[in-house]
Parts: C-alpha cells; structure tokens; sequence
C-alpha cells in the first residue's frame, strides 16, 4: 500500500445551484520518499487537495487512506493526533508566532506533544541547525528576514520528525534567489532524509525540484508526470 | 497537558504584556476595592468595640431620663443621689462594682501652665467599673471620701500637659478654685477610638466636686458593673425594680431613668458598621464583576486577533481542549495575577487609609484569599467563551484570515 491513497474523492463548497465542487473524484497514491509537486491554475482544487492529505479537512464522498487508515473516518481529535505525529507544515505566509523567538517557534510542536524542557531545546537547537539557522534561535521572526522565516517554518514543521511534509506555496512570498534556496533545501530534506513532500505551486520553476508534478484542472487530475530531469539529478546526488 | 497549557499561556501573557497589564487593570481595581472596604470596615466596628469596652465591660450605666441621646435626663426627671449607690451595692445581687459620677469641665492649672479638660466624681469603685489601673501613688482614702478631701487621681494626659516627664505625685494643682493635692497617677489605656484620648481624665472624690465645683449633691450617672458570668437581663431587671421602688414609682407609670448595656451598645453599634462593611464591599464587588467583562472583552479580541496563530497551532497537532485549555488558563492566570496586584495594593490602600481614619489596621486572611480565588473564578467563567470560540476555530478558516 502507497503512504496516501485517495480515491474518488470529492469535496463540494456550499449547496444547490451555487455549488461548487473543489474536487470532483479525484485519485491519487503517493508513496513514501517521493516529491511531488501540485500544480494548477488558482481554482483548480490543489489546495482542497492539500487540505484533505493535511488531514485538516475531510472528503464529502471519497476514501483517504494515509498508512492504511481512514482518514475520513477520524474524528477531529483523532486528526489532530496524526497531524501532530506524522505531519509537518510550511504556509507561504511563514504563520510563525509574532514576539516569540525562532527557538521557542520551532519547539511550539514539541510542547503540544508533552516533550520535556530539555529534548525541546535540544530538538530545536538540532531543527534550526539542519535549515541552516545556527546561532539564530534568540531572533524573533521581525528581526529574520523572508527566506530565515520560512527558514524557521521549515524547521518547525521538521522538528517532530514527520514522516511526510506539506509545503503550500512555501515560496510564494519571496524572490528568486531566496526561493532556489529553499527547494534546495526541501529537495535534500527529502533526498538526505527521506521526508515524503508534497509543495503546491503555480511556478514552474520550482515544480522543477519535485520529482513527480500533479496538475489540477477543474478539481480533477489532469496530468500526473514523471520530472526526469530532478528524478535523473537526485539519483545522481544518491550515487554520488 | 497542564503544565504546558500553562507554559504557554504565560507565554502569551508574556508577549502581550502592556495590554495584559490593562486588562487585568479591572480586575485590580475591583479586588483591592473589596478587600480595603471590606479591612477598612472591620477596623472602624473593632474601633466601636474597643471604645465600648473602655467604659468597662459587662457595664450598665444608668442616667435619669427616660430616653437615650442628647437631652435626655431632662428637667423633669430627678437626679440620684449617694445614698442610691449605696443601697444598689447592698441590695442587688451578681454585682461586683456600683459608682457615681458627676462630670464637669473645667480648666486647671499648675505653675504657669494650664489645661482644659473635666473632673470626675466619685468613689474607688469607679476604678472597677471603668477598668482603670495606677501607674504610681495611691488610690483615695475611706476619710478622703467621707470629707471630700482635695485629693486627686490624674490620667497621662493631664501629666503630660500639666507636668511634662516630672512626677506629678504630692503636687497641688489648681481646680477652679481650690488646690487640689495629685495623689495617683493613673495607667495610660492609650488612644481610643477615632481619636478620643482616653487619658485626659482627673479623678476627684465625690463630694469634693459636689461640693466644690457643681454646688449640689446630685449624681448624673451610676454605673454598675456586673460580676463575670451573672445575667445581664437579670441584673437590669432587679436593678430598675430597686431603682423604681427608691424613686416610688407607681406600677403604671413609666422608668424616669433608662439602664444602658454596654454590651448591648457594642453589638447594637458593631452590627451596624457590619452591615455598611457588607454593603460597601457589595458595591466594590460590581467592579469586580465589571473587571471580569473586561477580561472577557479582551480575551474575545485576542481570539480575533490570533486567530492565524491559532490556524497554526492547529495546523501542528494542538487538540481543541489543549487549545481550550490554553486560552482558559490565559484568562484565569490574568485574573489571578490582576487579583494579587490587587491584595499588594489593597493592604497598602488599607494601611494608609486606617491610619487617616483613625481606626486600627487589621489583616483579614480570609478575605484575601477569598479575593483572590473569586478572582481567578472570574478568569474561568469570563474566559470560557472565548476559549471555547478559539477551540473550535476550524484551522483551514483560521489560517486564511487575514
């Protein structure tokens, strides 16, 4: 069995005429290790998608098997159990908390998992090395610039050791250079460490990292490919 | 899960601290009201207590007249005389002490210096009755009090005046017109009551200031002190049946004298500040509960404004009661703190206030505590809906707001 499994699932926004079906049967398998990029013009349903693998949301019709359980069948709690065990999250805003120092940030999973003062600190000193961010944890985020805050972001999504992360647009809010950086950062998390990622973007250039991209039409699947070139690139890094 | 839902409500308590500190402003104001209104009052009724029990306790003073407060003992009703003290300490059972008094203002003076106070006459019983106690000399002579001796027994405030450190004790001193001999010099009882100094008080024998300073044998007051443990209604009852019989009153007509109880006095009176220390606290507790909208309104905009944070923390596994939990504990620490901001300014407040007032400063624990679990009740009752409002954010929504 793939680490996600969705099948024919749908998801409908409001009711009667004015309904909008955000996914309209959609099938998807994803298997561990992979990087997949989702792309799709705005509307096309790829968040909904995103939403619905996070666990933040449930299909309308539909099953979400995600290592063999049924998501759809889970309760809120139950969701967030996975969430916090399995998931990590990267938003194109950052969403990190404001006053709060990039240290305390990143240990904020850690905290609603009951870990103790000292594997926090520890964990989050280690998450903040791995993004690059050493010597940074005193900094709150107005003192970071763009690329340092999703920086952070991305080391408290990883402090919990996810086994897949999910990344909305995580470039969405910076320039060129500072986006290269963070691919660059995602596609080793995911080659060095094996984290499954699943990024939504609407640039095509840093669909260019993943090694799978997805597009959304209309809430369906349009086309699944294969990225030859990052696929080819990656197994090069693996050997080399 | 406690511990952290603590941990991270400080926090955000610690993040938000200016507005944290007006928030919890309400609450301050609300609780240190209480409590000053509440220490204040207990003062000012132990205030009335003491000053009650300065005129002695388990004390009937009885006056002519038939009603209580100013112009009573009037023209019509007759005045005692010695000879009814001495039947009352004879004839009444349970009794320990009966004494006259006849009270009078006067100046007096010695070597240059002069003082305006008043004289009291009566007997070494009055030392009972009025819980008074020597500090030096004597007290007067069977002889003195038959005669009506020029003898007196003074109080530390007409020391202070009259002598300064030196010993008063052999000296004359000078009562309108006669000298008078100072034989004893009475313990201080200190300040009383709102003020009123106990000491300024100079004894004389009865019939020295029947004779020499009010020109008639009439007696104000008696007072009669009972023996501890002997029925104050009793002793009242047989004492007005031998007072109504020495001033041949007929079984229909009315007591031309009244029987004060002093202890009567003190719970007529004490129960009264009671009832204003109830009341003013009731009011200052509105503003407690007016803190607690505060802290509700505030908690409400906080959940508004946090709302992308709290998108977050769900996003990253929190549960809806962790989040509950969180806000609840937000508020409740908030209150808690507003609550001991509010004891610290409360015992200041109190402090400076009593010794304005004149009454003493007396700690109430119970209060206190009090105040301070209302107060963290506030948190949880004011801080419940908001908390709820944030639990059941649904993150998707939450982290989209802008």
């Amino acid at each position: 069995m793939p680490l996600i499994r969705l099948r024919g699932v749908t998801k409908v926004y409001g009711a009667g005429q004015a309904a909008l079906r955000a996914l309209d049967g959609v099938d998807l398998d994803v298997e561990a290790g992979e990087f997949v990029a989702i792309m799709g013009p705005s509307g096309s349903g790829k968040s909904t998608a995103m939403n619905i693998i996070g666990c933040l949301d449930t299909p309308a019709t539909g099953e979400y098997l995600f290592r063999d359980v049924h998501v759809e069948r889970l309760t809120r709690d139950q969701r967030a159990r996975l969430r916090r065990r399995h998931l990590g999250f990267v938003f194109q805003g950052f969403n990190l908390l404001a006053r709060t120092s990039a240290q305390e940030n990143v240990e904020l999973p850690l905290l609603y998992r009951g870990e103790g003062a000292a594997a926090r600190h520890a964990a989050a000193r280690a998450a903040l090395e791995s993004v690059g961010l050493t010597g940074w944890g005193h900094h709150t985020p107005s003192e970071l610039s763009g690329g340092q805050q999703q920086r952070v972001a991305i080391a408290r999504a990883l402090v919990t050791q996810p086994t897949v992360l999910l990344a909305d647009e995580p470039t969405g809010n910076l320039d060129t250079q500072r986006s290269r950086e963070i691919m660059e950062l995602l596609a080793a998390l995911n080659r060095d460490r094996g984290i499954t990622v699943l990024m939504v973007t609407h640039e095509a250039e840093m669909a260019a990292y993943a090694r799978r991209i997805v597009r959304f039409v209309d809430g369906r699947i349009a086309a699944d490919t294969l990225n030859r070139h990052a696929a080819d690139a990656a197994e090069a890094a693996g050997a080399a | 899960m406690l511990w952290n839902s603590f941990l991270l409500a400080l926090r955000s308590i610690r993040r938000n601290l200016l507005r944290s500190f007006l928030t919890v402003l309400g609450i301050v104001i609300g609780v240190s009201a209480v409590i000053t209104m509440v220490t204040l009052g207990q003062g000012a009724t132990r205030a009335v207590q003491d000053q009650i029990a300065a005129l002695g306790s388990n004390l009937l003073q009885v006056r002519p007249g038939q009603r209580l407060g100013p112009g009573a003992g009037g023209a019509g009703a007759p005045a005692f005389a010695e000879t009814d003290v001495q039947a009352i300490a004879t004839q009444l059972g349970g009794i320990r002490a009966v004494a006259p008094e006849v009270r009078r203002g006067v100046t007096v003076i010695y070597a240059a210096r002069n003082w305006a106070t008043s004289v009291t006459g009566t007997t070494n019983a009055y030392f009972e009755t009025s819980n008074w106690r020597l500090a030096s000399g004597r007290k007067f002579e069977d002889f003195e009090e038959r005669a009506g001796a020029a003898v007196c027994v003074i109080g530390a405030t007409v020391r202070r005046e009259l002598f300064g450190a030196a010993s008063p004790l052999g000296q004359q001193i000078r009562v309108k017109d006669f000298s008078c001999e100072v034989i004893g010099l009475l313990a201080s009882k200190g300040q009383g009551a709102f003020g009123m100094d106990q000491d300024d008080v100079i004894l004389l024998p009865l019939r020295t200031v029947q004779r020499r300073v009010t020109g008639s044998t009439r007696v104000n007051t008696l007072l009669v002190s009972m023996k501890d443990g002997s029925e104050p209604e009793r002793v009242k009852q047989s004492l007005t049946q031998l007072l109504r019989e020495r001033r041949h009153l007929a079984a229909g007509e009315e007591d031309n004298f009244n029987v004060l109880d002093t202890r009567q006095i003190a719970e007529t009176l004490s129960g009264t500040t009671q009832i204003m220390t109830t009341l003013l606290g009731a009011v200052a507790a509105v503003s407690l509960l007016v803190g607690g909208i505060g802290i509700m309104n505030i908690m409400l905009v906080s959940v508004t404004e946090r709302t992308r944070e709290i998108g977050v923390r769900l996003a990253i596994g929190a549960l809806e009661r962790e989040v509950l939990l969180q806000f609840l504990i937000e508020a409740v620490v908030l209150a808690a703190l507003g609550g001991l901001v509010g004891i610290v300014l409360a015992a200041a407040a109190s402090v400076v206030l009593a010794r304005v007032m004149q009454v003493p400063f007396l700690f109430n624990p119970g209060i206190n505590l009090l105040a301070l679990v209302f107060s963290a009740a506030i948190g949880v009752i004011f801080g419940y809906f908001p908390a709820r409002r944030a639990a059941r954010l649904d993150p998707i929504e939450a982290l989209r707001h802008e």
